[in-house]
């Protein structure tokens, strides 16, 4: 069975082909939008999408040397994500379900990280930790459906490090070798400033306040270096507790890091020292998957149309604010 | 100090503490040691740790004098990050009502309730309000406990965060009864914050739907 998938909620046009028998991903392609300056503006990014996402699947298929007919059925990520640019990838799954007469699954892009990252891990039943440019949230599987244990009650913490470095004047380019702004400017800093808030509310995190913070001190004349650190080390440290705090109210074995942000080495060893402490298994998705990808969207695709999950293309409506805790997840069991 | 505690005889640890239980002046005690977290820098985790252990201290004895039942304080050290509290026997909350004695959960919920709005009364909010932070004992009376990221307040938006953060630890752990037993808990704050209590519960609302992709805000702006 081959299932074609396709990501298009933010920056990233992604096409995946998995299919259910070794070797599983038989094509992987990517366009990335790159905006020239400021954030990711959503109607230039759609501009970009209809530009390069035929070219994309048209790539997967035939670099892949699988035929649109040879597709089992079409995913894609219907929400959550922003508008113009999850139109569309929906209007061109819709179009080659429909041309093809193919199944199309509805995807939710949070639970497409969550499923590759179980698939990479080979766990069970983990506590996951998604990290992203708009998401921050720590989820765990309960009564057929991931549920949030904690969240953000204001940005992302993708959100909180691009928008620093971008009014700090650090960014575009957000990413550098794989390496954020932020991070780059912090490996420099030497002093932690005390001034600046850490909250923690139980099992959620804050992080509007800690951004305005770190403006003023900038503003106030502290060195970039030490702001970038201290920021850093307390969005960082932030919530690597809420997630020991999850993994101590859920007392699940397993710590699963998923989403871009999980990119980050400095994240990713903070989250390996607290597990070791509790011993808890850790495993964070590598920075190749970790992104938005059209091989998770495949992948997860997979999953729901073995359990009947399909949409008629007339009613694969995107959903911008399509919550993860909506979506019924009948392939996990236990 | 913290080398001493390997004396007695450690019951749980939790996110943030090592809980050991010992004697201390002829009682059963409890020593909740906050622990160091390799994972942050030096700076901070001391002055975190310092903090949280002062402010515990302050926020128990308040409750205590307020007559909400909390686990009486009888020692601090804060550079250690050491509180001595007297033990009290009991389930935790979250056992209580996984364990399907749903009566004793909803009495005891209706305690939470009480006490959560004699806290805010006083000025006091919890920060972490959850059935794991809650103790039954064998007569069924409720105690709070954990005040490690509790604050004094007097806003209605941190009082609010206290119920959205409950009625969150009822649905993600509970789901099953979660309708059942938060009316449980609503009808002990009710009683006991009168007035105010709807317009608390109506921010709790609120600050649910400042999460990221919540339905109803959708719904509601249209």
């Amino acid at each position: 069975m081959i299932v074609l998938g396709i990501e298009s909620s933010a920056h990233t046009f992604g096409v995946g082909l998995v299919r259910d028998e070794s070797p599983h991903i038989i094509a992987d392609v990517r366009k990335k939008y790159v905006p020239s300056r400021g954030g990711i503006h959503p109607k230039e990014a759609s501009q970009f999408f209809i530009s390069e996402g035929p070219k994309a699947i048209k790539e997967a298929l035939e670099g892949s040397g699988v035929s649109p007919m040879e597709v089992d059925a079409y995913a894609v990520t219907l929400g959550p994500g922003l508008g113009p640019c999850l139109r569309v990838g929906a209007t061109l799954a819709r179009g080659l379900a429909a041309y093809f007469e193919k199944p199309l699954v509805p995807v939710n892009h949070a639970v497409a990280h969550i499923e590759i990252g179980r698939y990479l891990s080979g766990f069970k039943d983990p506590l996951v930790v998604y990290l992203s440019g708009g998401n921050t949230m720590i989820v765990a599987y309960e009564e057929g459906r991931y549920r949030v244990f904690g969240e953000t009650l204001d940005i992302a913490l993708g959100n909180f490090l691009d928008t620093l470095a971008r009014e700090m004047g650090l960014a575009p380019p957000y990413i550098v070798n794989g390496k954020h702004a932020i991070e780059v400017c912090a490996d420099k800093g030497v002093k932690f400033l005390k001034e600046l808030p850490y909250v923690v509310k139980g099992q959620d995190v804050s992080y509007s306040g800690l951004l305005t913070a770190s403006l003023k001190a900038v503003k106030r004349g502290a060195r970039k270096e030490d702001v970038c650190m201290t920021a850093r080390e307390i969005a960082f440290s932030a919530i690597v507790e809420v997630a020991e705090r999850g993994l101590a109210h859920t007392g699940k074995k397993e710590l699963l890091l998923v989403g871009g942000v999980a990119a980050s080495q400095t994240l990713r060893d903070k989250f390996r020292v607290m597990a070791a402490e509790r011993g808890v298994e850790f495993y964070a998705v590598p920075p190749k998957y970790a992104v938005d990808n059209g091989v998770m969207i495949a992948f997860t695709g997979l999953l729901a149309f073995k359990h009947g999950i399909v949409v008629p293309p007339e009613k694969a409506y995107i959903r911008q604010r399509w919550r993860l805790d909506e979506v019924d997840i009948p392939w996990v069991s236990h | 100090m913290g080398e001493s505690l390997k004396n007695h005889s450690l019951i749980a640890v939790g996110a943030e503490a090592a809980l050991y239980k010992g004697r201390f002046l002829n009682l059963d005690v409890v020593i909740k040691y906050r622990l160091r977290k390799p994972y942050r820098l030096n700076d901070l985790d001391l002055q975190l740790r310092i903090q949280r252990t002062i402010l515990e201290a302050k926020v128990i004895r308040t409750l205590m004098r307020a007559g909400v039942k909390v686990p009486p304080l009888l020692y601090v050290h804060p550079e250690e990050g050491i509180l001595v509290l007297k033990y009290i026997k009991g389930s935790l909350l979250r056992d209580v009502v996984h364990s399907g004695s749903i009566d004793v959960s909803c009495k005891g919920l209706n305690y939470v309730g009480k006490y959560a709005g004699r806290m805010h009364s006083i000025g006091v909010v919890h920060g972490d309000l959850t059935t794991s932070n809650v103790i039954i004992t064998p007569d069924n009376m409720a105690y709070l406990i954990d005040f490690g990221l509790s604050k004094f307040s007097n806003r209605i938006e941190d009082m609010a965060t206290d119920i959205h953060l409950f009625t969150r630890s009822l649905e993600s752990a509970h789901y099953k009864w979660k309708d059942f037993l938060l009316k449980c808990f609503l009808r002990g704050y009710f009683n006991e914050k009168g007035d105010e209590a709807a317009k608390i519960v109506a921010v709790a609302k609120e600050i649910r739907m400042r999460g990221r992709y919540v339905e109803e805000r959708r719904v509601k702006k249209a």
